[in-house]
């Protein structure tokens, strides 16, 4: 593919996570595995896996951090140089936070007591449950045997959501994890 | 000079708060309001509530639109666009870096490893706060059906979760105009 076709793909991706994603978070995860998984197929379910993971880790939204990291890898793994990677890493971070900035603006200049507003209250008394449904649509589409290697795999997955309903820090819990694939993997 | 100095605090006090808040969405509120409510009264505690109701109902990362908020309400558009840089540039920094390194070495054996340890953790990770989620969002017997049909055809059927969204959005709104509709008569 064109580089240029490349960023455009991209940007139209990332445009419409930023649009669609309501919820924030986790909610906006099935959508960018909608696009970046299945649709252009700019990275493995098990890449996507790591970059949620990465995402627990370090500052920031999982949008954002999505958006910067595949914005690099599409372009670099398409065998471009890592120049061409900083360039789609900041296509797919504007282009997936231009919607926000479009809808806030409009929402400050018309600043209509939209909290109170009879519609928007309307639409997000199914928009709410819906995403609920998305957010577990993201956690089943990450259950298959890229990320469920054997047995162990469950038992860790068993373990941390334990763990993480007793509210034991994710981060800590990713850590731990990691540890345990280097004790449980022997090469 | 004023203005510019004003920017400038906009732009570092959204910096500082993209910096570090791990994991991003909720667990930025809390930083977010000691900042901009206690430290620097820009918002007061009801204005912040209103505005956190707002950025939780427009698409979008939510500290995004918080940020986007609270500089346009203070320096107006352009405020908006040094607040929503600040909270953008920490992540996309940290993250463009871990790209860049991660390309080299991310078939490294001991890598997968660890990666594969971590894997399954990352989905109970997202499965974990289902249950406190889903009460608060209302859920209840009689609406059930919505979270569980939403996950199926997203899961199952492959189907764009932008076409669960409109479905959703088209279905408060209906259900809108037929309570006016009863109410009428």
């Amino acid at each position: 593919m064109e580089l240029i076709d490349l960023y455009a793909a991209l940007f139209l991706s990332f445009f419409k996570i930023g649009l669609f994603g309501f919820g924030g978070g986790y909610a906006m995860l099935p959508l960018i595995q909608h696009e970046v998984v299945e649709q252009h197929e700019w990275i493995t379910v098990a890449d996507f896996t790591d970059i949620v993971a990465i995402s627990q880790t370090t500052p920031g939204p999982i949008a954002f951090n999505s958006a910067t990291y595949i914005g690099y890898s599409a372009i670099t793994e398409m065998g471009y140089a890592s120049g061409y990677g900083i360039i789609g890493s900041a296509v797919a971070t504007l282009a997936v936070s231009i919607p926000s900035l479009i809808l806030m603006t409009l929402v400050c200049a018309f600043f209509f007591r939209l909290s109170n507003n009879a519609w928007l209250q309307a639409s997000l008394s199914v928009l709410k449950p819906a995403i609920i449904g998305l957010i577990a649509s993201a956690a089943l589409m990450l259950m298959n045997g890229n990320n469920f290697t054997d047995y162990k795999s469950w038992i860790i997955f068993g373990v941390v959501l334990t763990a993480s309903v007793k509210k034991v820090d994710p981060i800590l819990l990713i850590l731990l994890s990691g540890m345990a694939g280097l004790l449980l993997y022997p090469t | 000079m004023q203005r510019i100095r004003k920017y400038g605090e906009l732009f570092l006090v959204f910096f500082r708060i993209g910096a570090f808040t791990f994991g991003g969405g909720y667990a930025m509120i809390p930083l977010i309001r000691n900042e901009v409510v206690a430290k620097k009264g820009w918002l007061d505690d009801n204005a912040f509530m209103e505005m956190l109701a707002i950025a939780q109902s427009v698409p979008g990362p939510i500290a995004l639109n918080t940020a986007l908020f609270v500089g346009n309400k203070r320096l107006g558009f352009r405020g908006s666009l040094f607040s929503a840089a600040g909270i953008i540039l920490p992540s996309f920094i940290v993250i463009l870096l871990i790209a860049i390194l991660f390309s080299q070495f991310r078939d490294n054996p001991l890598v997968e490893r660890i990666f594969k340890g971590i894997r399954p953790a990352v989905v109970a990770l997202i499965a974990a706060p289902l249950l406190g989620l889903g009460r608060s969002a209302g859920v209840n017997s009689k609406n059930i059906w919505i979270p569980v049909v939403a996950a199926l055809t997203v899961w199952l059927l492959k189907v764009s979760p932008v076409y669960i969204v409109l479905a959703a959005i088209l279905m408060g709104f209906s259900h809108l105009v037929y309570l006016k509709k009863v109410m009428k008569k």
